[in-house]
């Protein structure tokens, strides 16, 4: 069954002579519980499109359904609390706030929702187990390397339990190692926390563990490719 | 979570912060001092004026201060002076005839008030016994003896034991005079109190003048506490309605306006330095914003409404002019508070004072409910420089903060 249905959506940025297509009428689906990756050229409508399945860029037209609701019918107040409750968000640098350690970042967007103190902090531990820096809790991001804040940053995004999370160009900034850690972590949360997945990147090894593969051209799906 | 992130945030840039805190500190510091001692100055006239010249509440007849008549006298005064003293709050009573004649020296006259009193009554009224600079509060000289002020005396040419004659009407409006002897010369911190005033007792002038020992055409009371003189007067002209009774600032009105006004000053100069703190804040703030940019647009993304958003600004913002007020009110009140009690020399500029009527040494003075609304005036001034950079804060677009490199 999907929970993202993509229809006909489209993105054109600047109205005037120079507009440029960023997303051209495209359509996908998304299933529960997988672990994509866009991939495709600078400018093929990567990041735009996680934007606007994300709920941060409105289409010029077309519709993202999840979970059978159009998330850009809802008002901006309803927009961002779906967000809260369904969407988690790995940026490619990280954006961890920078005066809160790991354990209060992790935290932070379960206070957002209101969750009681004894579930967050229960909540923080597994978190930060699942990607192996728990002796790190108090630790903030000056002090963490590349690897452990993009570490902080999944935990973070999982921390609200979302239906998804989209993860903008995750690895860009990290080496092989690191790299190899975080998706090794990614994809065993993606089974034990049954989270989808849905990657933006140009990395072969992303590509490589992915287990569909969609390649995006001109705004438009060049390939989908289920391994 | 926000008041915890928000004092977090602030701490980001320690010097920036600190820059814009120490800000506000001082500008408050200087504005608490000067109000202080502004408010100190003006306090001590008011005791001045109240202990030296007119006392806390005044009795007159109805028609006495108008016409300053010898006939509009209290008759039987002693009986309301006694009465007086039985109520509350009371710290003295004093009856007095007034006169307002000529005195003369050998040398020269000059028109003055001619302020007949028992000593020892009047010594629970005002001060002028304890100013005293040379000879004796009615001592020493065992017949006629007149108190009478520095200044009067250096235009007199006179000092103590000099013969001095004063010059009156009587009850049937007779010129007569009196010879009286200097007993002692006084010097309060008003010259022109000092050169206007002179005491006698009041069974001389009454002697002199005809009037009955017991009339007085004033009696005037002290009360401990000046804030109740206005409650007190309303009690005591309740009793004698057919008596004009007037409290220090009916008495003083001009007093009373410059209390009133100095407090209004005080403010206004306060608001004038955290005006200028304003934009300082707000600048620093769209500074924060700005730098804060992508984070703000993130904050956004995994659902931080933009409410929250708004109000996180809005409490860092005050809690950073709260911050620098604390500290301002904490300094400020220090620095007050020593000068309480170690007074500020202004006797460089002493002349100009006195004649003024003030002191030249200055005890500062600042009442608790002003570190209050100082504290208030702060906050508010933190609200106000909030609102825009809160609003810029407000306004970002999520993808497009973290679009930024």
């Amino acid at each position: 069954m999907s929970i993202i249905k993509i229809s006909n959506l489209t993105k054109v940025y600047d109205g005037s002579a120079n507009e440029i297509v960023a997303v051209n009428n495209l359509n996908l689906e998304f299933e529960k519980g997988e672990f994509a990756a866009i991939v495709g050229p600078s400018g093929s409508g990567k990041t735009t499109l996680l934007n606007m399945i994300g709920g941060l860029d409105r289409p010029t037209s077309g519709e993202v359904n999840i979970d059978g609701q159009d998330i850009w019918r809802l008002s901006s107040r309803k927009l961002t609390d779906f967000r809260l409750k369904n969407i988690g968000f790995v940026f490619q640098s990280y954006n961890l706030i920078p005066v809160l350690t790991a354990g209060e970042n992790t935290e932070f967007i379960m206070q957002l929702q209101g969750k009681p103190r004894n579930e967050r902090s229960r909540r923080i531990k597994e978190l930060l187990e699942a990607v192996g820096i728990a002796d790190r809790e108090k630790s903030r991001p000056n002090k963490l390397s590349g690897g452990q804040q993009q570490r902080v940053a999944v935990a973070r995004a999982l921390a609200s339990k979302p239906t998804f999370i989209l993860a903008d160009e995750p690895t860009a900034n990290l080496d092989s190692k690191s790299t190899e850690t975080l998706l090794e972590i990614m994809e065993l949360l993606n089974k034990t926390e049954d989270v989808t997945f849905i990657f933006s990147t140009h990395d072969a090894r992303v590509v490589k563990k992915a287990r569909r593969v969609i390649t995006l051209v001109d705004g438009k799906v060049e390939s989908d490719v289920s391994k | 979570m926000i008041w915890s992130i928000s004092w977090k945030n602030i701490w980001r840039n320690k010097v920036r912060s600190s820059v814009v805190i120490m800000a506000v500190a001082l500008g408050l510091t200087a504005g608490i001092f000067s109000s202080a001692f502004f408010s100190g100055m003006m306090n001590q006239r008011v005791k001045q004026v109240i202990s030296n010249e007119i006392s806390s509440i005044q009795i007159h007849d109805t028609n006495f201060r108008e016409t300053t008549e010898l006939e509009y006298y209290i008759p039987e005064a002693s009986l309301i002076s006694e009465k007086i003293k039985s109520l509350d709050n009371i710290a003295g009573v004093s009856n007095r005839i007034i006169i307002y004649s000529m005195i003369s020296s050998a040398e020269t006259a000059s028109g003055v008030k001619i302020t007949g009193i028992d000593p020892e009554m009047e010594k629970t009224v005002t001060g002028i016994s304890t100013k005293i600079i040379d000879g004796k509060y009615f001592e020493g000289v065992s017949r006629n003896p007149i108190v009478i002020g520095k200044k009067l005396a250096e235009k007199l040419k006179v000092k103590v034991r000099s013969k001095i004659v004063i010059t009156v009407q009587d009850v049937d409006k007779n010129i007569t005079g009196g010879a009286f002897r200097i007993a002692g010369i006084y010097e309060s911190s008003n010259t022109g109190f000092d050169e206007m005033n002179v005491f006698v007792r009041v069974s001389d002038l009454a002697g002199l003048t005809g009037l009955p020992e017991d009339a007085a055409h004033e009696i005037a009371i002290l009360v401990d506490d000046n804030d109740v003189a206005m409650i007190k007067s309303i009690e005591i002209g309740k009793i004698w309605p057919e008596l004009e009774v007037m409290n220090w600032k009916e008495l003083s009105p001009e007093m009373s306006y410059m209390t009133e006004a100095m407090g209004l000053y005080n403010y206004i100069f306060i608001i004038i330095i955290l005006f200028a703190l304003l934009f300082g804040i707000i600048n620093t703030m769209l500074m924060v914003v700005l730098e804060r940019r992508k984070e703000i647009g993130m904050l956004l993304a995994i659902g931080m409404s933009r409410m929250k958003v708004f109000v996180m600004i809005m409490v860092e913002t005050v809690q950073l002019s709260f911050t620098g007020g604390v500290l301002g009110i904490i300094l400020g009140g220090l620095i007050s508070k020593y000068f309480e009690v170690h007074a500020i020399d202004l006797s460089r500029w002493a002349e100009g004072y006195s004649q003024l009527g003030y002191d030249t040494m200055v005890y500062t003075s600042i009442k608790h409910e002003q570190y209050m609304i100082i504290a208030l005036m702060v906050v508010v001034t933190g609200i106000i420089a909030a609102i825009y950079p809160a609003y810029k804060a407000l306004k970002y677009d999520p993808a497009e903060a973290l679009r930024i490199e």
